[in-house]
């Protein structure tokens, strides 16, 4: 996994995340064994015990489920995949939203340019 | 001796002629921990890490490694990397292997060879013929190798470029054992701000902050090296 971070915010949080967007984009399939804390703490560069942190909250939202054998899957259950999947897309809009009305573009507005979008509308 | 704290150290000073290096340390750091000992030139850092790596008497309080004053036991448990390579000018870097791995019981000459190879390291060659960086990495290898309860690395970053930095930090996370604490000390915390779960601040020979990397983040909403540049600004 490709991690990139900042300092300046928790890094368990960014980690969580970075890994939540993996899952639910498809990088990781349902079921797919997820790689181990060591793994992937080598690969985002950071402490073992903060990845571990990350992964934990990935546990709390049910977007993986640890066994004490088979190590971390990812989740099979497609309401929880929905449900995640949801939320970002709820805060990604709250934030276009957001972003457009500061320029000045109502709600209505904002969704018709969005709807309609190509490279070069006008608004 | 297993006490919770694998380090304690108690109003603990050093004196050099009239100069105080350690005014009074106060400190307790617990097992399984990456910690950053940040501080600017001179205040401290090596001083500190040589007491505990009992290369140096304190003049004043005590330090503890893992209950015990520094001696033949803490120095079986305690990896030292000193701030300065040195290695005997006849060394190969197989003499280096094979004095470490009779020295210390929990030398893994696997885990030697491992890292060698990844660093490609010589190991027919002399040391003395080693540039500055690669006698570094083979300090840290040697370092690393072992399974400590306590890594002391005093600058392992220091002479080393940016792309071998990350391989350094790789072998750190990599290697050190999880139950065992490593202390690094630093004076640029950007390059070890990520590995880190406490940072130690040392001002003029005295801790002034000892806190969670992440609660740092969290409460401050700045990085650790945002942190370290505000306390410690220069002020003209």
């Amino acid at each position: 996994m490709d991690f990139k971070l900042k300092d300046a915010r928790p890094i368990w949080q960014q980690l969580a995340d970075q890994m939540t967007e993996s899952i639910v984009t498809g990088e990781y399939q349902p079921g797919e064994r997820f790689p181990s804390v060591r793994d992937l703490a080598l690969q985002a560069g950071v402490n073992p015990n903060t990845m571990q942190r990350a992964l934990s909250k990935l546990e709390e939202t049910g977007l993986l489920i640890t066994s004490r054998t088979a190590g971390r899957n990812v989740t099979e259950d497609e309401e929880i995949l929905r449900a995640v999947r949801r939320q970002l897309a709820e805060k990604r809009v709250a934030e276009y939203l957001e972003d457009m009305e500061k320029l000045g573009f109502s709600r209505g507005k904002a969704a018709e340019y969005a709807g309609n979008f190509r490279k070069g509308q006008e608004l | 001796m297993n006490t919770s704290e694998i380090i304690q150290c108690t109003n603990l000073q050093r004196t050099f002629g009239k100069t105080k290096a350690l005014n009074s340390v106060d400190l307790s750091v617990g097992r399984g921990r990456i910690v950053g000992l940040a501080a600017p030139n001179a205040a401290g850092k090596t001083t500190l890490i040589k007491i505990l790596a009992g290369l140096l008497q304190p003049t004043g309080g005590s330090a503890l490694i893992d209950g015990e004053l520094p001696g033949v036991y803490t120095k079986t448990i305690t990896a030292y990397l000193p701030d300065k390579p040195c290695f005997p000018d006849w060394m190969r870097v197989q003499d280096s292997i094979d004095i470490y791995a009779d020295f210390y019981t929990d030398f893994d000459r696997n885990k030697a060879n491992e890292i060698s190879r990844t660093l490609k390291l010589d190991r027919n060659v002399a040391i003395r013929t080693l540039s500055k960086g690669t006698k570094e990495k083979l300090q840290l290898m040697l370092v690393m190798s072992r399974k400590a309860q306590l890594y002391l690395l005093d600058e392992p970053l220091a002479g080393i470029d940016p792309a071998a930095r990350d391989f350094m930090l790789h072998t750190i996370v990599a290697g050190y054992n999880e139950a065992g604490t490593v202390l690094i000390s630093t004076h640029l915390i950007t390059d070890v701000e990520k590995l880190l779960d406490e940072v130690i601040f040392l001002k003029e020979g005295s801790v002034v902050l000892h806190r969670s990397a992440e609660e740092i983040r969290e409460t401050e909403g700045k990085s650790v090296d945002e942190l370290f540049r505000e306390m410690f600004r220069f002020e003209a």
